[in-house]
């Protein structure tokens, strides 16, 4: 018997064990009716080459192993950055059990949200009631200062008007006179997540906006766009902007609401940006957005009020960095403080003690279309080479930056852009092109079994690694956290290959 | 063994009331029904269930989408499992529910892969069909060793007026596999269970019409189908080992590990056993109206249960089986009370709270009294009245009923009864725990398991020992705070 109460072994161990091996053998065997091994083998040999995955590439309509979400995840996500506020998304209630489900998975935190739960009676008569009760109850139940409303795409399907079902039910007394309420269509059969994050946010700005009088100041707006690692870069944000004396509104801040700590109280809402601040932020000399790809209708909202705007790329490294604190001293006439010029020096000494273990080596990169730009562009200062860079919800204008960027650097030359495809056509990428290393989220997992290309996790989300995301990977504090990431998987790497004690580890090194 | 106990009425009441004051009258009105304190005399535990849950709540339920692909159909694991409609359903529920399974994945197994007809515009304005037939050729070109391929409609697909069952037809003939259409579009029904429901009539009306494929089965007396055990962490290969060390012969496990061949040869069985009876005791019943294999309930959970149901489905059976139970629990019996003398002065006491699907609230009870633990609330996501009828004999006078429970009212129940356990969602799991709380998840066993049989006790035991024990609880106050 495997189990005994002194050393309890659960899946790990336990199936691993003689008596379920053989009678997982048996079940396959005499009750599976599954294919011989032999043809196993050869398939699985087949789906490695060429032919494959030209046939692979041939798809045109199914999806597999998708890098990318819908969009109310991102609307939810977004909302959440705002102080108070109660995500509330109109459609099928599954919807946003699978929103927060997916976010607390990632974060190990709670996530709060709200469906109008439409059923069937609402698919044929529309779900105006349910929006009036659902505000009615949400605001009862939760106390929010603000509901940003979403839509899945059921709602979307039977064509419910946000605008008109919220009016309707203000009308109703289903939230108090005044009440902020704003709102943005989120289908989600049109683009992804970041999709979503920008029409939201581009929704509660106009909901702020729309009606005021901008009187330019100094401030400056800054828009994160979607990001799993909010917890530690936006704190590493504001720490930068603050050391060079910069006044700026984060919109949206997840900081707090995604790292509340455990005290005895659970707080459905912390932090996130003030619906005051919010307003205030129409009278920014300037928005900024760290990822221009997720924040287009939000780039083009700050543009007509007047702002001056700027889009960064996932800034991650040194050049980036310094492109956007130039950028940010330039809009604010603020200089950068000596402290962040050592802080730069750090990273560049960090980088010198290291590049010789990075530099050459090859790596593919997935996630979202910003990231893979950020991560890329910090990959060739190292001397690293992308040679697979693939965002599922990636367009052609994306590919044609990304691509020029690739040009530009001797490091990205033979790199290969590949907008829309998925992480199975990336099987076939690795084993037909293979790589050192593989850059993305937890879903790349897959990957690394299949292909034996080792995954460095840096991309949302990460389900199985746990608080990574507490750290920042923008700021050069951040590249050196990100370069510490890489360097440690390199190095565990160099130590496995050496293999057999006393057969191949001849290389097994105390220093490296 | 059961414990004999009684749960505090009045702070229960108390509780209820406490929270129907939050809400507008309307809802108010409509949540009291589904609160309740359970009284030993009542047959049911008086709650109202299987109705729409309130807008705006913050309900815990999902889908009938998550109740099919999610539970049912999603770990037969020889076919690719087609999420139709856009790519958000199928990426939150990806690899999401630890049905554990042999095989080589994107080869001869598919169950933690994510195939999406990500629904574009012109899928809504056009409709699908077109785009599913030719997902189903695609996925015949790459992936040849699929069984069959299952489509698992999400919302869009039913309101736009898709024929997917035509296109089922068409393509099954075509491609020479079965092509299995599920109408389990996330506006139907009010939570999973009708994903279930529709999920099980689809194998009766699509699977089972292929049962002359397996012409050559050799039957024996002996033969049993698990049903409603997705072998979550494992689950169902614990307990398979217990079957067949009892001289039984299971051919077939639905749905965890499972094989479209397991699926269509079920009929040939001599009894079926049903673990989650929630999600799949339609098509048990159906079994037993047109086969005649009868079926009966079993529990897995904690060694008194276990010996119970053990004994109870050798009744089926001759003498050779009925002293394969005996000789199994006494072999086991060892193992069963180390693991109890270990943990249960560990555990001996502790107050439970459970709010899980359809099953565990009550299946779960016995295996936590084994520890000496006393359940103080349970409530079901999913539930409908004959799962509270089948609850009330496994609770105690005085414990808090909660149906469809929303976070609201699980926050304050939770505050007011301060558990010393909580076992529910991952939805659940950081809100509870930053209040100091002890917490596991009871849908995924929080990443662990298996719980079910003998081997699963211990890793259960262990599990909740770790939990309500953690050194970290009495950390939350830091020590010069007032």
């Amino acid at each position: 018997m495997p189990q005994t109460a002194d050393t309890v072994k659960d899946h790990a161990d336990l199936f691993h064990e003689p008596e379920y091996r053989e009678m997982l053998r048996a079940k396959r065997e005499q009750f599976e009716c599954g294919h011989t091994d032999q043809a196993v083998r050869e398939t699985d040999d087949w789906t490695r080459g060429w032919d494959y995955r030209e046939k692979n590439f041939e798809r045109k309509s199914l999806s597999i192993n998708p890098a990318k979400a819908c969009q109310p995840l991102g609307a939810v996500f977004c909302a959440q950055g705002f102080e108070g506020t109660l995500p509330f998304v109109h459609g099928s209630q599954g919807c946003v059990a699978y929103y927060r489900s997916h976010l607390s998975r990632h974060f190990k935190e709670p996530s709060s949200a709200v469906s109008s739960s439409m059923t069937e009676d609402a698919a044929v008569f529309g779900g105006l009631n349910n929006m009036i009760d659902g505000l009615a109850n949400a605001h009862a139940l939760y106390g929010p200062k603000m509901i940003a409303v979403s839509t899945t795409c059921m709602a979307e399907v039977i064509g419910d008007d946000l605008h008109a079902f919220i009016s309707q039910a203000r009308d109703k007394g289903s939230v108090p006179e005044g009440f902020d309420v704003p709102f943005a269509h989120t289908p989600a059969f049109q683009g992804s997540h970041v999709n979503g994050y920008d029409n939201m946010l581009a929704g509660i700005l106009n909901h702020f906006w729309q009606n005021g009088e901008r009187q330019a100041g100094d401030a400056i707006n800054i828009v994160p766009g979607f990001d799993g690692f909010c917890v530690g870069n936006i704190r590493e944000l504001r720490r930068m902007l603050d050391l060079m004396g910069v006044d700026c509104t984060v919109l949206p801040d997840q900081s707090d609401v995604y790292d509340t700590p455990s005290d005895g109280r659970f707080r459905m809402y912390d932090g996130g940006t003030t619906l005051d601040a919010t307003k205030a932020a129409l009278n920014a000399k300037a928005t900024v957005s760290m990822q221009e790809f997720c924040t287009k209708k939000t780039l083009a909202l700050a543009k007509d009020k007047g702002h001056d705007t700027a889009a960064f790329n996932y800034p991650m490294g040194v050049g980036a960095t310094d492109d956007f604190l130039m950028a940010v001293a330039e809009l604010t006439g603020k200089s950068i403080p000596d402290g962040l010029q050592r802080e730069r020096g750090r990273l560049v000494d960090a980088m010198t003690d290291s590049m010789s273990l990075i530099h050459g080596k090859t790596f593919a990169v997935f996630g979202d279309p910003d990231f893979c730009m950020g991560i890329s562009r910090f990959l060739m200062e190292l001397g690293a080479e992308p040679k697979h860079v693939l965002a599922t919800n990636g367009t052609k204008p994306w590919a044609k930056q990304m691509g020029k960027m690739l040009e530009a650097s001797p490091y990205g030359q033979g790199g290969q852009v590949w907008p829309g495809k998925d992480l199975w056509h990336l099987r076939s990428l690795l084993c037909t092109e293979p790589v050192d290393f593989l850059i993305g989220s937890s879903y790349g997992k897959y990957l690394e079994r299949d292909t034996g290309t080792p995954l460095i996790r840096l991309a949302f989300p990460i389900f199985d690694r746990h608080h990574h995301h507490r750290f920042p990977t923008w700021g050069y504090e951040g590249g050196l956290r990100v370069l510490v990431t890489i360097l440690d998987k390199i190095l565990d790497r160099l130590d496995e290959a050496t293999g057999e004690a006393g057969v191949t580890d001849i290389s097994f090194d105390l220093t490296r | 063994m059961s414990l004999d106990y009684t749960n505090d009425r009045d702070l229960h009441e108390q509780l209820i009331e406490d929270v129907l004051s939050a809400y507008p009258d309307k809802a108010a009105k409509r949540r009291r029904k589904h609160l309740n304190v359970a009284d030993d005399g009542t047959s049911d535990c008086g709650v109202k269930s299987n109705v729409k849950s309130l807008p705006g709540v913050m309900t815990i339920r999902g889908c009938a989408y998550a109740g099919s692909k999610g539970v049912v159909w999603g770990p037969v694991k020889d076919m690719a499992h087609i999420s139709h409609g856009p790519v958000g359903c199928g990426q939150y529920s990806w690899a999401q529910r630890r049905n554990y399974y042999t095989g080589t994945t994107g080869i001869d197994s598919f169950g933690t892969m994510q195939f999406t007809s990500d629904y574009q515009e012109r899928d809504i304005v056009f409709g699908g069909d077109k785009k599913l037939r030719q997902i189903i050729d695609e996925i015949e070109a790459l992936f040849p060793l699929a069984k069959g391929i299952s489509v698992q409609s999400e919302c869009p697909v039913g309101l736009i007026g898709d024929d997917i069952e035509a296109v089922a037809r068409e393509k099954a003939a075509e491609i020479g596999k079965p092509v299995v259409p599920v109408r389990c579009e996330g506006f139907r029904g009010v939570s999973q269970s009708l994903g279930h429901h529709i999920a099980n009539d689809v194998i009766r009306d699509w699977v089972f019409a292929r049962e002359d494929e397996h012409g050559d089965f050799q039957s024996t007396p002996y033969d049993v189908v698990v049903i409603g055990d997705y072998n979550i962490g494992g689950d169902a290969w614990s307990s398979r080992k217990l079957l067949e060390e009892m001289g039984l012969r299971v051919i077939a496990q639905w749905t965890g590990d499972s094989t479209l061949a397991e699926l269509e040869r079920a009929p040939k069985a001599k009894l079926n056993l049903i673990h989650c009876y929630r999600s799949m005791n339609y098509i048990a019943r159906h079994m037993e109206e047109k086969y005649g294999t009868p079926w009966t309930e079993f529990n897995f959970f904690g060694p008194s249960r276990i010996e119970m149901s053990l004994r109870a489905i050798a009744d089926f059976f001759d003498d050779t089986i009925k002293e394969g139970a005996e000789r199994v629990i006494e072999k086991y019996r060892p193992l069963a009370n180390a693991v109890m003398e270990r943990y249960r002065p560990r555990l001996e006491g502790k107050t439970v709270m459970l709010y899980v699907g359809g099953l565990r609230p009550r299946h779960m009870v016995n295996a936590y009294e084994d520890l000496g633990m006393k359940i103080v609330g349970a409530g079901y996501e999913f539930a409908h009245k004959d799962d509270y009828q089948r609850t009330a004999s496994y609770v105690k006078d005085g414990t808090l009923i909660f149906d469809d429970v929303t976070s609201y009212e699980l926050e304050k129940f939770v505050e007011g009864i301060r558990p010393d356990l909580v076992g529910s969602g991952i939805k659940e799991k950081y809100p509870i725990q930053k209040m100091g709380v002890p917490f596991r998840q009871v849908h995924s066993w929080d990443y662990s398991g298996p719980y079910h049989g003998y081997d699963g006790f211990a890793v259960f035991a262990r599990d909740m020992d770790m939990a309500v024990n953690s050194p970290v609880w009495g950390m939350f106050k830091a020590p010069w705070a007032a």
